[in-house]
């Protein structure tokens, strides 16, 4: 699985007033097996380029090569890409429709021309790794509470077993231990599915722990596409684009210039107590 | 292809139209909607034309704007007149086994698609000069009298300028839910009627679930900041008759008179 | 009495299955005292479902206790006809902020609150040019609600709760959907409003770093209070915050496990300055 992105240009609206220039000159490539995430605030284009991935949006020019075939050639099915590359959307519990959970989770597989009990069993599958009990099942969807419905709607997704799983701002509006158990969920998929994931998010915190590679987008262009900690040294950098890095990188790097030999990679706050405790000659 | 149907898009502007009273707007617009459908000869539909551009111009909006709408209606009026052409009877110009086009139809279809185009291009001047809650405002005085046989004519406005207000939201939300579905492999576009009546369930439901949360959360806002009917509200924007609002009717009935004597003459 | 006081506070959200018997009894709120003072800026902080959304809904009155009372000013909630007076008094700002914006301009929505009370024309004028100057959104005025960013969106329903002149403005969980610049947008609106201007705020929310300036935080869990002091106070408890399902901000977390590890740091440590100051003490 490969994803190639060459030269790609997207413009909202050409014709009129609201002509907007939303991503310049993309290129890039998403390995087999990587967990990214791709960092911007509202307007820079991170969501655009999601939705390029399962070609829902056509560029105005470049090319995306899935698996090197080209996705917006003319006879491209691209209703089979879907299946491979999964998308989440922001809130995905508003696509919730069905009579019961299950009915829900079975819409993609049955959009699959898959029979009944191939539906069922994907669908089974799906909600088991998202962790909703079996309990929920049979309910309907707008019984669950949100961090249920939530799962319940990327599980409709995982039920298509995609190979790419792309997630836009899958905490949104949920308190700290509602992300958490998100993220961690996550990146359990990732473990145990092996498949590629992308993270289109505003919040570096959150992605700083669990993706291994970050790509930064400002005004439809791609700024950084590094490692965290590659990424996060250039705070200067992210803050003069309106992001921030970690609280912790500016304590590493405050302490750093008061003359603490500490290193300046620390992204998480365990990381951080190490480098301290080291430092202080009291780690054991 | 949603964002830009321009019902109920205001365009800002600082013209003598923008500022005219929406009753004036309201009375002008129905007034010239009418008289469209009585000309009945040439000089008719110049003096209407040039109404129009008048109005347009004084407006200052530019008149790319006023054509979008007739992009909306493009198909319904070619649709017609291709009916007009080929179906009317008459004096027959050119035949060709069972297809017959007659002078009439030519005449018909050239005379509806003008009315079609000044009755969108008229319509849309008023939308684009006046905010929907102005245009609103301006119902619900016009038929105040109505609330004597206790016809609820606050309510309904009120209602009117909301669902003006959230229509931009609702198309929005309807693209991501569509967008949502077609992510999961629903398909909007192939298949019968039915197979893709069917297919647009995963979007209605998702809609009118969300359309209710809407109403819940704007009534509870809207209750928060002390809404209680109609009783005892002020306006912000209390529609008062300047001048240039009784010269305006003056106008309008002008043209009324003008468009009713071409009407009735012999020159054209 | 301050402005916002409830006495043994209880609420229980009754679901009814179709033939009107009582399907299930949810208590959300389990007995609340709080006394607020004018001009402070309170946070209520919980996770969600911790009743934190539902007492908000009690202070203007959207709800009413089922056990116990809440008064705004003296004026009981559960008094049918007063409740005009104390929406007046109590203003609101809700999560959604596309869902409690009527106008279909910015100036139009703020002066809709005034409208409802029956403010006269010209001073409806001058209250929704104030209230926009306030958040800085006076440039927006004519514009279309649909064009603006989320935290502009809140701003101008504070601007339209302003409008009100009312005596304390709850928000309730008013940046949960917001990116991480329109929250710092809102909070720095609020804080403004408050320090500069007075104004009593309420904020409910579930972002610890949103609660560092206020006056005294309130912490919620299954309907109750179960912590309450000012910030310093209140984040350092970080193991008790965690059980609670909160997340204090890196810093002060930093700082607890620095202390767990033996490092002499003080309590209360907010902000990045106070930690680096006192680590180069050590060092």
């Amino acid at each position: 699985m490969s994803i190639r992105l060459e030269n790609i240009n997207y413009i909202y609206s050409p014709d009129n007033a609201f002509r907007k220039h939303a991503l310049k000159d993309i290129n890039l490539e998403i390995r087999e097996g990587e967990f990214v995430g791709i960092i911007g605030h509202t307007g820079s284009g991170k969501s655009t380029l999601m939705q390029l991935f399962n070609g829902l949006l056509r560029p105005a020019s470049g090319h995306l090569y899935y698996d090197k075939s080209d996705i917006f050639e003319e006879h491209y099915n691209l209703k089979i890409l879907r299946e491979k590359v999964g998308l989440v959307f922001q809130y995905p519990e508003h696509q919730l429709f069905e009579t019961t959970v299950l009915k829900d989770v079975c819409f993609g597989p049955k959009n699959q021309g898959l029979d009944e009990q191939s539906c069922i069993e994907k669908a089974s599958e799906a909600l088991r790794l998202v962790g909703l009990k079996e309990k929920y099942w049979e309910k309907s969807p707008f019984e669950l509470s949100g961090g249920q419905k939530r799962r319940a709607a990327i599980a409709g997704v995982l039920a298509m077993q995609p190979e790419v799983l792309i997630l836009d701002e899958p905490t949104a509006g949920l308190d700290p231990r509602g992300k958490n158990d998100i993220l961690e969920q996550i990146k359990k998929l990732h473990q145990e599915l092996k498949i590629t994931i992308i993270l289109v998010s505003h919040s570096m915190e959150d992605v700083a722990k669990y993706a291994n590679r970050l790509i930064v987008m400002n005004q439809g262009r791609i700024y950084f596409d590094d490692v965290p900690k590659g990424i996060f040294k250039r705070y200067q950098e992210l803050e003069a684009i309106g992001l921030a890095a970690p609280s912790v990188t500016y304590i590493m790097d405050r302490l750093r210039k008061k003359g603490f030999a500490v290193s300046a990679d620390a992204m998480t706050v365990d990381e951080a107590k190490e480098e301290i405790l080291k430092f202080l000659g009291k780690d054991k | 292809m949603i964002r830009e149907i321009t019902i109920g898009q205001f365009y800002p502007e600082n013209s003598i139209i923008h500022k005219l009273d929406p009753r004036v707007k309201l009375f002008g617009t129905i007034a010239f909607i009418v008289m469209i459908f009585t000309v009945n000869n040439i000089g008719g539909y110049i003096l209407t034309a040039m109404a129009l551009a008048g109005v347009i111009r004084m407006s200052k909006v530019p008149v790319k704007y006023m054509l979008k709408g007739l992009k909306a209606i493009l198909f319904i009026l070619i649709f017609t007149a291709v009916l007009n052409i080929f179906f009317t009877p008459g004096t027959v110009l050119f035949e060709y086994k069972f297809i017959r086009i007659s002078e009439e139809g030519i005449t018909i279809a050239i005379k509806m698609a003008i009315r079609f185009i000044f009755l969108i291009m008229g319509s849309s001047v008023m939308t684009l000069t006046t905010t929907p809650n102005h245009l609103t405002d301006g119902l619900e005085k016009s038929l105040s009298p109505l609330k004597k046989i206790k016809i609820p004519v606050h309510e309904i406005s009120m209602m009117m300028s909301i669902a003006l207000r959230f229509i931009p939201v609702l198309l929005e939300e309807t693209d991501k839910i569509m967008k949502a579905q077609q992510a999961r492999g629903a398909d909007f576009e192939t298949g019968n009627i039915f197979k893709r009546a069917k297919s647009l369930i995963p979007i209605f439901i998702p809609l009118f679930i969300s359309c209710f949360r809407r109403a819940n959360d704007l009534a509870m806002a809207m209750e928060a900041r002390c809404y209680h009917g109609g009783d005892g509200r002020t306006k912000m924007k209390p529609l008062k008759y300047y001048r240039y609002d009784y010269i305006a009717y003056f106008i309008i009935f002008i043209y009324i008179a003008g468009i009713i004597f071409l009407n009735q003459s012999t020159l054209f | 009495m301050g402005i916002i006081k409830s006495k043994d506070l209880e609420f229980e959200y009754i679901n009814h299955s179709e033939d009107g018997e009582i399907e299930s009894v949810n208590k959300a709120i389990a007995g609340v005292n709080i006394d607020i003072e004018k001009g402070d800026f309170i946070v209520i902080l919980g996770h969600n479902g911790s009743g934190k959304s539902t007492l908000a809904k009690q202070m203007n009155a959207i709800l009413q206790p089922t056990r116990g009372s809440l008064w705004v000013n003296g004026i009981n909630t559960k008094d049918e006809e007063n409740l005009l007076s104390i929406r007046r008094m109590a203003g609101m700002v809700f999560q959604n902020p596309d869902n409690q914006i009527i106008g279909s301009i910015v100036e139009e929505d703020v002066g809709f609150g005034p409208e409802n009370i029956g403010v006269a024309t010209d001073d409806i004028w001058k209250r929704v040019e104030e209230s926009l100057s306030a958040v800085k959104m006076l440039d927006y005025r004519s514009h279309s609600p649909n064009k603006l960013s989320g935290g502009q969106k809140q701003r101008v329903a504070i601007a339209g709760v302003m409008a009100m002149k009312p005596d304390c403005i709850v928000l309730d969980e008013p940046t949960a959907m917001l990116d991480p610049n329109g929250r710092k947008d809102v909070i720095r609106t609020i804080t403004e409003l408050n320090k500069a201007a007075g104004v009593t705020i309420i904020l409910i929310t579930h972002y610890m770093e949103e609660a560092i300036s206020a006056d005294r935080i309130f912490v919620m869990d299954d309907g109750k209070i179960v912590m309450e002091g000012m910030p310093r106070e209140i984040f350092t408890q970080v193991e008790k915050l965690r059980t609670l399902r909160l997340e204090v901000p890196q810093v002060t977390e930093l700082a607890y496990e620095l202390r767990q590890a033996g490092v002499a740091i003080s309590d209360g440590i907010l902000t990045i300055d106070e930690l680096v100051d006192e680590l180069c003490q050590l060092g």
